[in-house]
C-alpha cells in the first residue's frame, strides 16, 4: 500500500479509519495541554509522568488479571498522578531543584515498572504476552472504544478550557500575582496538571511510555515559532499535533513493519524542524536575512549621512558635488550609490551627484526616531 | 489621628530555619508613600510577599483596614519585580494589563469592554498607549515596569505594594513612575515600595521602614531618616562610607 492508496483507503476502512481518527485527536489534545507544559517550563514533566504510568499499567494488570485496555490506563493514571504529586512534593517540600525530582521520579518509576514487566513475563499465563506494547506503543490494537474514549476526553478537556482560559492564562504568565488577586492558584494548578496526566495516558496505548513526551513539546514548541498569541498558539498545536498523528499513522501504513508510534513522533520532529528554520518572526532563515538586511541599510545610511552632512552646509540641499569627494568615506561604493539612486535619495549627474528633497527628509529623520 | 492601612503583627518568615523576617511589627497608616530600604537579603521582598500571602508566614498575621487581608484582598495591588516573569510569553502589553481586571472578575467571568477601556486608560497614564498590541518581549525593560505598573493601576486598589520598580529603568522611567507614584499618593492610596537607592528617599518618600531581618525602624522620613537608623540598618557609617 503507498500513501495514496491509504489516504483513499482511510475513508472506507474501518480500521484504518479508527487508528487514523484516534491518532489524528490523540495529536490535537497533546498539542493543547503540551502548550501549558512548554510555557511553564515544564517540558520534562510530560517525561516523568509517563514513565511513572508504567508500574500501574503492571500493577493492574497483575491484580485483575485481564487485558482490558480501560482497566490498564486507570492503573497508568493512578500511577502517573502519584508521580506526579511525588514529583511536586519533593520540589515544595526538600530543596531538589525540579530536574532532579523528575529525573528520580522518572528512573524509579520506570525501574519498578520494567521490574513488574519482567515478572509479570515469568507467569504461567497465557494471557500476560502484549504487555510490553505500552512501552512503545502499537496504534494498530486501537479499537472504536479507546477513540470514543478519547473524543469524550479531549471535549471535556476543550470545555475546561474555554471555561478556565482566563485562569490557565494568568497562572502560566504570573503565578504569585495570581495568587494575590485571590484566586487559588493550587486548584488551577492540579487542574491543568490533572489534565497534562490525562491526555498521556490516553496516549501511551498508541505512542508509548518512551516517546510520549515527545508528543507533548514537540507540536507546542512548533506552534510556539509561528505566533505571539496563546490562543493561536494552542490551536496550531493541536493542527500540528493531529497533523502529526494523520501523517504517521499514513506513512507507517503505507510502509510496512514501521511501527507507528516512533514514526507519528518523527513527523512531529519535522514540524519543529520547519518551524524553527521558516517561521518568519523567530525562525534563523529570516532572522539571518534581517541581520544581513541591516547590515545593507546601515551601510547606505552611513553613506546618506555622510552626504547629508555636506549637503546641509549649502543653501540649495540639491547643490551637485563630485563623486569623488565620496572617496574619503569609508564603506562607500558604486554599488550602494546605485542603490541610493534607486530609493531616489540622490540623483546622479555624469561624475556629479546630488541629495534628493526626500533623500534630505530620510537622512534628517534617520537617527531621530526612538 | 490617620487610618491605619496595614498592621503586621509578630510576622517571623523562615527558609530552612534561618529567619528571613523576624518579629515584624509593622503599622502604616493610609495615605503614605512608604520606602521600605536595607540591604541585599534583609528580607524586603519577602516581607511584602508574606503580607500578600505568597509566601506562608511561621508566625504572625496581617490585617487591611483592620480586617484580615484574605478578606481584603481587592483593596491591594502588586507589581512583582519585573525580572519574575518570563517575558517571552505570548502575550501583547494590553493583556498584561488585562490581567489586573481579573481579581474583581472572579472566576470563569471573561472581561469585556468596561475591563478592555480601563487597561487602554492605565496603559495611557503610564506613557504606553501607543505600545498596546506590542508582544511583551518586544520591550525595553522600563516599558515592561510600565507595563506591570499600569496592571497594578488597573486593580483600582487602596493599596499598592510595588516590589522594585525602578530596577533597571532609565531616568525617564524613573521619573514617570514616581510621579505617578506621588500622584497616587494624592488620591489618598498608600504605597509601599521596596527601595534600594538611599540617595532619592528623602525626595521620593515621606514615610520609611528600616529593615534587616528585624524592623529597625519605621515613620515618616523627616524624623528618623538619619544616620543613626541608616548604620543600625547598614551595619556602616553610612555618611562616611558616602563621602569617601
Amino acid at each position: 500500500m503507498d500513501i495514496k492508496e491509504y489516504f483513499s483507503l482511510v475513508f472506507s476502512d474501518y480500521t484504518l479509519r479508527t487508528i487514523t481518527l484516534g491518532t489524528a485527536i490523540l495529536g490535537a489534545i497533546c498539542g493543547m495541554l503540551g502548550s501549558f507544559a512548554v510555557l511553564r517550563k515544564q517540558s520534562l514533566l510530560g517525561d516523568a509522568i509517563s514513565h511513572a504510568a508504567l508500574p500501574g499499567i503492571a500493577l493492574a494488570f497483575i491484580i485483575t488479571g485481564t487485558k482490558d485496555t480501560n482497566l490498564l490506563l486507570i492503573g497508568a493514571l493512578v500511577s502517573g498522578l502519584i508521580g506526579t504529586f511525588w514529583i511536586r512534593g519533593m520540589i515544595t517540600k526538600t530543596h531538589l531543584k525540579s530536574d532532579t525530582a523528575l529525573g528520580l521520579i522518572l528512573s524509579l518509576f520506570f525501574g519498578f515498572g520494567m521490574l513488574l514487566l519482567t515478572y509479570i513475563q515469568k507467569q504461567p499465563n497465557a494471557n500476560q504476552a502484549g504487555l510490553d506494547k505500552y512501552l512503545f506503543g502499537q496504534a494498530a490494537t486501537l479499537i472504536e472504544k479507546d477513540v470514543t474514549l478519547m473524543a469524550i476526553v479531549t471535549g471535556i478537556c476543550l470545555v475546561v478550557l474555554l471555561l478556565f482560559w482566563k485562569e490557565f492564562k494568568i497562572l502560566l504568565f504570573d503565578a504569585d500575582y495570581t495568587k494575590t488577586l485571590g484566586f487559588n492558584t493550587r486548584f488551577i494548578d492540579i487542574l491543568i496538571t490533572f489534565f497534562i496526566v490525562l491526555a498521556i495516558v490516553l496516549g501511551l496505548q498508541t505512542v508509548g511510555v518512551v516517546l510520549m513526551s515527545a508528543m507533548l513539546l514537540a507540536p507546542a514548541a512548533a506552534a510556539r515559532q509561528w505566533t505571539n498569541k496563546l490562543s493561536v498558539m494552542i490551536v496550531l498545536a493541536a493542527i500540528f499535533g493531529a497533523f502529526s498523528g494523520v501523517f504517521g499513522t499514513a506513512i507507517s501504513a503505507s510502509q510496512n513493519n514501521l511501527s507507528t508510534g516512533p514514526v507519528i513522533v518523527l513527523v512531529a520532529a519535522v514540524f519543529v524542524l520547519f518551524s524553527f528554520i521558516f517561521s518568519p518572526g523567530r525562525g534563523i532563515l529570516f532572522k539571518q536575512i534581517r541581520f544581513w538586511q541591516n547590515r545593507r541599510d546601515l551601510k547606505l545610511q552611513k553613506t546618506l549621512q555622510f552626504m547629508f552632512d555636506i549637503a546641509k552646509t549649502h543653501e540649495d540641499i540639491s547643490h551637485p558635488h563630485a563623486i569623488k569627494i565620496l572617496n574619503n568615506f569609508q564603506g562607500f561604493t558604486k554599488g550602494s550609490l546605485k542603490k541610493m539612486e534607486e530609493k531616489n535619495w540622490v540623483a546622479l549627474q555624469g561624475q556629479k551627484w546630488s541629495l534628493t528633497q526626500d533623500g534630505y527628509n530620510a537622512a534628517k529623520n534617520l537617527y531621530t526616531q526612538e | 489621628m490617620k487610618k491605619i492601612a496595614i498592621r503586621v503583627d509578630d510576622l517571623t518568615v523562615a527558609y530552612n530555619y534561618k529567619p528571613v523576617l523576624w518579629d515584624i511589627d509593622l503599622t502604616v497608616p493610609e495615605g503614605v508613600l512608604m520606602a521600605i530600604v536595607g540591604p541585599n537579603g534583609a528580607g524586603k521582598s519577602t516581607l511584602i510577599k508574606s503580607i500578600l500571602g505568597i509566601i506562608d508566614p511561621i508566625a504572625g498575621s496581617v490585617s487591611i483596614y483592620d480586617k484580615p487581608y484574605s478578606k481584603q484582598r481587592k483593596l491591594v495591588a502588586y507589581v512583582p519585580q519585573k525580572g519574575s516573569v518570563d517575558w517571552d510569553f505570548p502575550t501583547t502589553a494590553l493583556d498584561v494589563v488585562m490581567m489586573g481586571t481579573y481579581g474583581k472578575l472572579g472566576w470563569i467571568k471573561r472581561p469585556g469592554q468596561k475591563e478592555k477601556k480601563a487597561s487602554l486608560e492605565a496603559l495611557e497614564k503610564v506613557g504606553m498607549l501607543p505600545f498596546k498590541h506590542r508582544q511583551i518581549s518586544q520591550l525595553s525593560g522600563g516599558q515592561q515596569q510600565r507595563v506591570f505598573l499600569a496592571r497594578a493601576l488597573v486593580q483600582n486598589a487602596s493599596i499598592y505594594f510595588m516590589d522594585e520598580p525602578f530596577q533597571g529603568v532609565d531616568a525617564t522611567t524613573e521619573i514617570a513612575i514616581i510621579n505617578i507614584l506621588k500622584e497616587l499618593r494624592k488620591a489618598g492610596k498608600t504605597v509601599i515600595v521596596v527601595h534600594h537607592d538611599l540617595q532619592t528617599v528623602p525626595e521620593y518618600f515621606d514615610w520609611v521602614t528600616f529593615l534587616n531581618v528585624k524592623k529597625i525602624a519605621t515613620g515618616p522620613v523627616k524624623d528618623i531618616f538619619n544616620d543613626d537608623n541608616l548604620t543600625k540598618t547598614y551595619g556602616i557609617n553610612y555618611k562616611v562610607a558616602v563621602n569617601q
